[in-house]
């Protein structure tokens, strides 16, 4: 740590305190000093404040800009789209940009959520002004610097690639960060026209590239230091079981093995390193008392969920009246839909790293919410918030995931180390991973739909039957109303659909479990698009129209599903004769304000379908970087595909059937379909762009897989129904 | 203590002959560039080099390696094909989280070296051991596709 001290006078916020190496000048303004944003350019921010520039960036005198994320990277390239934007207003010389994550702080809360944490597909749209208006007033600051050095009027000179140009004399930022620093704050800040923009809008590539193609990326799983311990936990075989007993004689023995130790979610066994770890608690025996949930069994409770879609749930959106509608005749479509729970998985097992000290705490994980991290672990070691330092290395993935409000592994990680006494990194093994709760929940939904004489929906009843996610979380508050979790039925109670059909009514049985929920990439939607999307296709066929047209007519005044559809269907090709064999499938579906349609192109080969391609288009408003978003798309159709096909946790005598990639089955190379994504030009609202693209993927396929067999898939994932016909 | 040969340099390491060599080298010899994703052979994110064929390490024993050359993704580079591939993976941006990615990058090295000219039913064959859950899958085939025209 290096900081320049005369310019101690200004207070430094934390961030600076964890500069590693170099002289580094970090601009300051006191914390109260915020701004409302006056000017034209500025309204789309609505009650937006000037950020805090020292919080988001830092200027070195090598001129190297660090730019600091308030939002983690997980594979959706923020490490390159936030700095777009500051790089944007600040002139910034691209090559310069450095990038960290964010501390948990205050500076780093969600701009719309309130808590630090990255998470419905919010980051860009969130980030948007805040990122942008730090490097517009860094720039401010730097320009009435080098104007105050020349002697001259700050209109006098412009800057470019990281310099202030006056003339021929050409004043690197690097050089003007000091005196920069000791400057009023301003103002006001004036944001560029968008036709000026020079890097918002390009394809970028990403800055985190070469260190994930090399090998040295550091992800929470490669943290290690002199003294850290491994740890594995044993924990109960059913959810909710607690210890009765154990033996670690056998465990200790193992050579590598320093500790057995009792934590709430079971025994830990503390080694030198992993395969320590692991041989100790196989070696380890513990009793265990299942409670209840030893009895637990998925078909058992589709039959429970099945009974209860019979009976009135709670009202989560209604209009006209279904009973009437009903009672008029037509014809009437009845289906009952399911889908099971899911484990995120992604690449990188969950591990936490923790160093408790007296009087302070280091934490490493990759984490999607380092603020509610930090509180778990203050709860735990009895430390203040403010002594623990949240590290956010890379995170392997994430898709929900690593944003856990229970902060399950951060706080068994601090029990851990705790009960250990030592530094150490408590590792999950895949199967720890795969066995160990927080699904997206498994949902059952009955629906009744009657058509009228034209072909379309006159009434629509549907149930939906599953466990809330919200529930008991910072979020319950606002996302449960009158007993409705808003995740729950989105895509359906506020449906577009609906909205267009005079009767309707969206009811929801919330159900309990000792499984533990948690939101999958794309939430509530993950189940909904696929049970709609698959009801109007059924509608369509029913009525004897083309799928594509009968969803034209029901979107009538919705021109952004419209355009995303109409693109979609136009770069497939809808309609045109396919090669013998080959047949389409199509869902539009809108979700974290993002409008995404995709038309699947299969074949049936011995009996299970073979997805050849998808075109995918997205109109999620004004694009940062087209090709991360394209990239989002591919995975997004990925990680959908993969679930729709094959994915499913399921339970048996209480126990999760399945343990790793060998029976929780993930899309392969093989089954990847070749992908074409086409972006709606738009200058509307900005979504967002790390989740859209997965709900329509799944009743794409099925669509196309009733076009080609006459078999509706009315269960997930698809797995060898096909076969069975 | 076990000799290891680990990008040309022989290590000494004090380890049980039956500690896979991912651990070897992850948590003995601390080079962690090579990930651990699953423990039965399942994802490929540990894949290595054994004598330049691609092996899982996360199964494979330490005492299967004795006296042969393993070769990891900090030091693919120096290899040419392992050049043109990450040169190939970086032009065309593959990567995401870039959790597996150290593990595909030494498949598809691998499958290069044999095959110089590989189909797509080539790549989908050797590459179907890699697990990527952000689906980088359609950026890794055509890298690899490019990365062997570049070595034509």
């Amino acid at each position: 740590m290096n900081a320049p001290l005369n310019i101690s006078r200004r207070q430094f916020i934390k961030a600076t305190a964890f500069i590693a190496g170099g002289l580094v000048i970090a601009f300051t303004i006191p914390h109260a000093k915020r701004f409302l944003l006056p000017g034209k350019e500025e309204a789309v921010a609505g009650a937006a404040k000037l950020p805090e520039p020292n919080a988001f960036l830092r200027i070195g005198t090598d001129n190297s800009i660090t730019v600091l994320l308030a939002h983690s990277e997980m594979g959706q390239s923020i490490w390159t789209t936030l700095p777009m934007l500051i790089a944007e207003e600040l002139d910034a010389d691209w090559d310069s940009i450095k990038v960290e994550h964010a501390p948990a702080a205050p500076a780093y809360i969600h701009t719309a959520y309130g808590l630090q944490i990255t998470g419905g597909s919010s980051t860009t749209w969130s980030e948007f002004d805040r990122y942008r208006q730090a490097g517009a007033l860094t720039r401010t600051l730097l320009l009435s610097a080098a104007a105050e050095q020349l002697g001259v009027p700050v209109a006098a000179l412009s800057t470019e690639k990281g310099m202030v140009i006056h003339g021929d004399q050409r004043i690197p930022y690097g050089e003007l960060a000091e005196a920069a620093s000791q400057l009023e704050t301003p103002t006001a800040v004036t944001l560029k026209d968008p036709k000026d923009w020079k890097i918002i809008g390009k394809a970028t590539k990403r800055l985190d590239g070469p260190e994930k193609i090399n090998g040295t990326a550091k992800f929470g799983m490669d943290v290690q230091f002199e003294g850290l311990m491994t740890a594995m936990v044993a924990r109960s075989p059913v959810f909710g079981g607690q210890v009765k007993s154990y033996d670690d004689s056998a465990a200790l023995k193992v050579k590598g093995v320093h500790k057995v130790v009792q934590v709430p979610t079971g025994v830990a066994v503390i080694a030198d390193h992993y395969w320590a770890a692991k041989q100790g608690r196989e070696a380890l025996k513990v009793e265990w008392d299942l409670g209840q949930a030893a009895s637990m069994d998925s078909k058992t409770l589709f039959d429970e969920y099945r009974a209860l879609a019979a009976k009135k749930g709670l009202t989560a959106a209604q209009a006209g009246d279904n009973t009437a509608a009903f009672a008029a005749g037509g014809k009437l479509i009845e289906a009952e839909y399911q889908l099971p729970f899911l484990a995120h998985s992604p690449m990188e097992p969950l591990n936490c790293a923790i160093h408790i000290k007296d009087d302070s705490c280091e934490v490493w994980t990759g984490t999607q919410m380092p603020g509610n991290d930090q509180a778990a672990v203050a709860k735990v070691t009895g430390l203040k918030a403010e002594q623990i330092t949240i590290h956010t290395p890379f995170l392997g993935g994430g898709f929900g995931r690593r944003a856990n409000p229970a902060a399950d592994f951060v706080t068994e990680a601090a029990h851990v180390a705790k009960a250990a006494g030592m530094p150490v990194k408590t590792v999950w093994s895949r199967e720890d991973d795969v066995k160990g709760g927080f699904y997206r929940p498994m949902y059952l939904h009955k629906a009744r739909i009657a058509l009228g004489a034209d072909g379309m929906p006159a009434a629509w009843e549907h149930r939906c039957v599953g466990q809330s996610i919200m529930k008991g979380t910072p979020f319950e508050a606002f996302m449960i109303k009158n007993g409705v979790d808003a995740t729950s039925v989105e895509g359906i109670a506020d449906s577009v659909y609906l909205k267009n059909i005079p009767n309707h009514k969206v009811e929801l049985h919330t159900t309990e479990s000792v499984v533990r929920v948690l939101w999958w990439r794309s939430v509530g939607h993950s189940h909904t698009a696929f049970v709609m999307e698959s009801l109007i296709d059924e509608a369509a066929h029913a009525s004897g129209k083309d799928t594509l047209e009968y969803r034209r007519s029901l979107l009538k005044g919705h021109p952004r599903h419209l355009a995303a559809l109409n693109l979609a269907a136009e770069k497939a090709s809808w309609g045109s004769t396919l090669p013998a064999g080959r047949f389409r499938g199509i869902a539009v579906h809108e979700s974290f304000g993002s409008y995404v349609a995709q038309v699947a192109e299969i074949s049936i080969e011995e009996g299970a379908v073979k997805v050849h391609r998808v075109v995918c288009a997205i109109d999620c408003g004004l694009v940062v970087n087209p090709d991360s978003l394209v990239a989002q798309m591919e995975s997004s159709i990925a990680f959908g595909l993969g679930a729709a096909l094959q994915s499913e946790i399921s339970f048996k005598a209480g126990e999760v059937e399945q343990s790793n990639f060998h029976n929780y089955q993930v899309l392969r190379m093989s089954a990847m379909p070749v992908v074409e994504v086409h972006i709606v030009p738009s200058t509307d609202k900005m979504g967002g762009a790390g989740e859209p693209g997965v709900p329509p993927i799944a009743p794409a396929v099925t669509n196309a897989i009733f076009a080609a067999t006459g078999k509706r898939i009315r269960s997930l994932p698809i797995g060898n129904q096909l076969a069975e016909a | 203590m076990t000799t290891l040969n680990i990008n040309g340099v022989d290590q000494e390491l004090d380890i049980s002959d039956d500690m896979p060599i991912l651990w070897a080298i992850r948590d003995i010899a601390q080079l962690t560039g090579t990930k651990f994703g699953c423990g039965m052979a399942q994802c490929g994110a540990c894949t290595v080099h054994l004598d330049g064929m691609a092996i899982r390490s996360c199964i494979t024993p330490a005492s299967v390696a004795v006296g042969k050359k393993i070769t990891t993704i900090e030091h693919i580079s120096q290899d040419k094909v392992g050049q043109a591939v990450q040169a190939a993976w970086s032009e065309i941006d593959v990567v995401q989280c870039g959790y597996c990615q150290s593990g595909q990058i030494m498949s598809a090295t691998a499958l290069l070296a044999s095959n110089p000219k590989p189909s797509d039913a080539d790549i989908d064959a050797a590459m179907s051991g890699n697990i990527c859950r952000c689906g980088t899958y359609p950026r890794i085939r055509a890298a690899i596709h490019q990365a062997a025209s570049k070595l034509a």
